[in-house]
């Protein structure tokens, strides 16, 4: 029958570490770099709003497994050598930035025009504008699929396992690799996904209820 | 009073020749318009007769194409308009739908600008806020959000909003379109107010009884130009043009 140790399972728990810590890499550095791309997109230089769709193009069509295998393996052979969490967390930033860029970009259009004409009115300039105007309002309607697109995040982070960096997915190979329980040991891991991301979910699902009871 | 006279007939809104297009279609077409320091004027007409462009391009939220307005001894309308930032100062403009910015409660939306632009202290601020407040009547709302207000409260809420600013002309876009007539006559009533302390007020309108009442002039807009204008009664009493004739008719 099962003979999954404690042992094991403790293994896993301490791999599941990683995977937060890289999911943590990714929503940081993704939201750090996803803001300036959210506000190029809406930008009024046509050659800003260009590059931030170039690269959110880029990436979107760009499978993150192979985002992964370039920063890790091909920057390798360029030379530069990286840890698998370096170069996991540069792949999961590049990725979270992209798809948070675009999120955040629906949001900040969602904020009704005559708020911009209002404010204008009121003599604000465009950085006060989207700081005390914009911004705020935006924020209240990205949060929900922000949260959503976290739960993504965490169920990506099992991707990074191919570049050797050994995460909760990584480590449940490594397990089996030795007790040879497929069903016991990957069911331990998509239970410790769940425990991660679930609650993640319902925090969407109640922040999108209360959002749009907020505005009837 | 010389001086008194002269600041009396002093231009603060100039319009002249101005043309205005989206694309294909000519909404202004060669529209000219003085309103003096104190006056009250309604912008009256069917909808698409480009009244509520002419409020629009005075506010500087639209430019033109043809002609030259001033607000103020400002120019307005053109692309890159140096003056925005004074123009601003002295113009206040209320729109249809309210605009109060929906995260803030009523103090700091009207203490907002206040503060950001008039680099008032919060102190200072509030203080203002609760006096023009007073003048709408909505004193015991300083604490509550929009959401929990009536139209009729949000309009008067917006309206002191721009009045906060010491605007010197305020520009009113079918401010009571989208109220109940019981709501619209507490915001009339505002607005009236405000004509009787001298404001100087151009109003896009669908009231034919607050611009009777209230008006000093009245112009009669229809397919983008400037049809009939002159002082309230007359234009009332003698219509010259039949477009005019009937929609007063219809109006009543």
């Amino acid at each position: 029958m099962i003979q999954l140790s404690v042992n094991h399972v403790l293994y896993l728990v301490e791999a599941a570490r990683w995977t937060i810590l890289l999911s943590v890499i990714a929503f940081v550095g993704g939201a750090v770099v996803g803001l300036p791309v959210a506000l190029m997109r809406v930008s009024r230089s046509g050659a800003l709003r260009g590059i931030a769709w170039g690269y959110i193009q880029l990436i979107q069509g760009t499978p993150l497994l192979i985002v992964l295998f370039l920063s890790y393996f091909g920057l390798g052979i360029l030379g530069y050598k990286l840890d698998p969490l370096v170069a996991a967390g540069i792949s999961f930033t590049l990725y979270a930035a992209a798809f948070l860029g675009e999120i955040w970009r629906g949001s900040i259009e969602a904020v009704p025009k005559t708020q911009w004409e209002a404010s204008d009115c009121l003599g604000l300039n465009p950085f006060q504008q989207y700081a005390y105007v914009i911004l705020p309002q935006a924020l209240r309607i990205a949060i929900p699929p922000t949260v959503g697109f976290m739960v993504q995040i965490v169920k990506n982070t099992s991707l990074a396992s191919v570049i050797g960096f050994v995460e909760l997915a990584r480590a449940g190979q490594i397990v089996n690799n030795s007790t040879f329980e497929p069903f016991a040991i990957f069911t331990a891991v998509a239970a410790i996904y769940f425990v991660l991301c679930y609650p993640l979910s319902v925090a969407a699902r109640t922040l999108e209820r209360r959002a749009h009871a907020g505005r009837s | 009073m010389p001086a008194a006279l002269e600041q009396a007939n002093e231009s603060v809104v100039s319009v002249d020749n101005v043309v205005k297009e989206f694309g294909p279609l000519r909404v202004l077409d060669g529209v000219s318009l003085d309103v003096t320091r104190g006056q009250t004027v309604a912008i009256v007409g069917r909808s698409g007769s480009g009244k509520s462009t002419l409020l629009r391009c005075i506010a500087g939220l639209e430019t033109v194409q043809e002609g030259m307005i001033t607000v103020c001894g400002h120019a307005v309308g053109r692309p890159g308009s140096a003056a925005r930032a004074q123009l601003r100062r002295d113009v206040g403009m209320v729109f249809q739908s309210y605009n109060l910015f929906p995260h803030l409660n009523v103090e700091r939306n009207i203490t907002l600008a206040l503060t950001l632009v008039k680099r008032q202290s919060r102190d200072e601020a509030k203080k203002r806020a609760a006096e023009v407040l007073a003048m709408v009547g909505l004193t015991d709302k300083i604490a509550s959000y929009p959401e929990q207000l009536s139209g009729g409260q949000q309009q008067r809420v917006a309206i002191a909003r721009s009045l906060a600013l010491q605007p010197q002309v305020m520009l009113f876009d079918e401010v009571t379109s989208a109220l109940d007539p019981e709501l619209t006559a507490e915001v009339l009533g505002v607005m009236e107010n405000l004509a009787h302390h001298g404001m100087t007020m151009i109003s896009v309108t669908h009231e034919m009884g607050f611009a009777r009442r209230v008006a000093d002039m009245v112009v009669f807009m229809h397919q983008g130009k400037v049809w009939e204008t002159g002082p309230t009664a007359d234009v009332f009493a003698n219509p010259r043009t039949a477009e005019f004739k009937q929609f007063v008719g219809s109006e009543l």
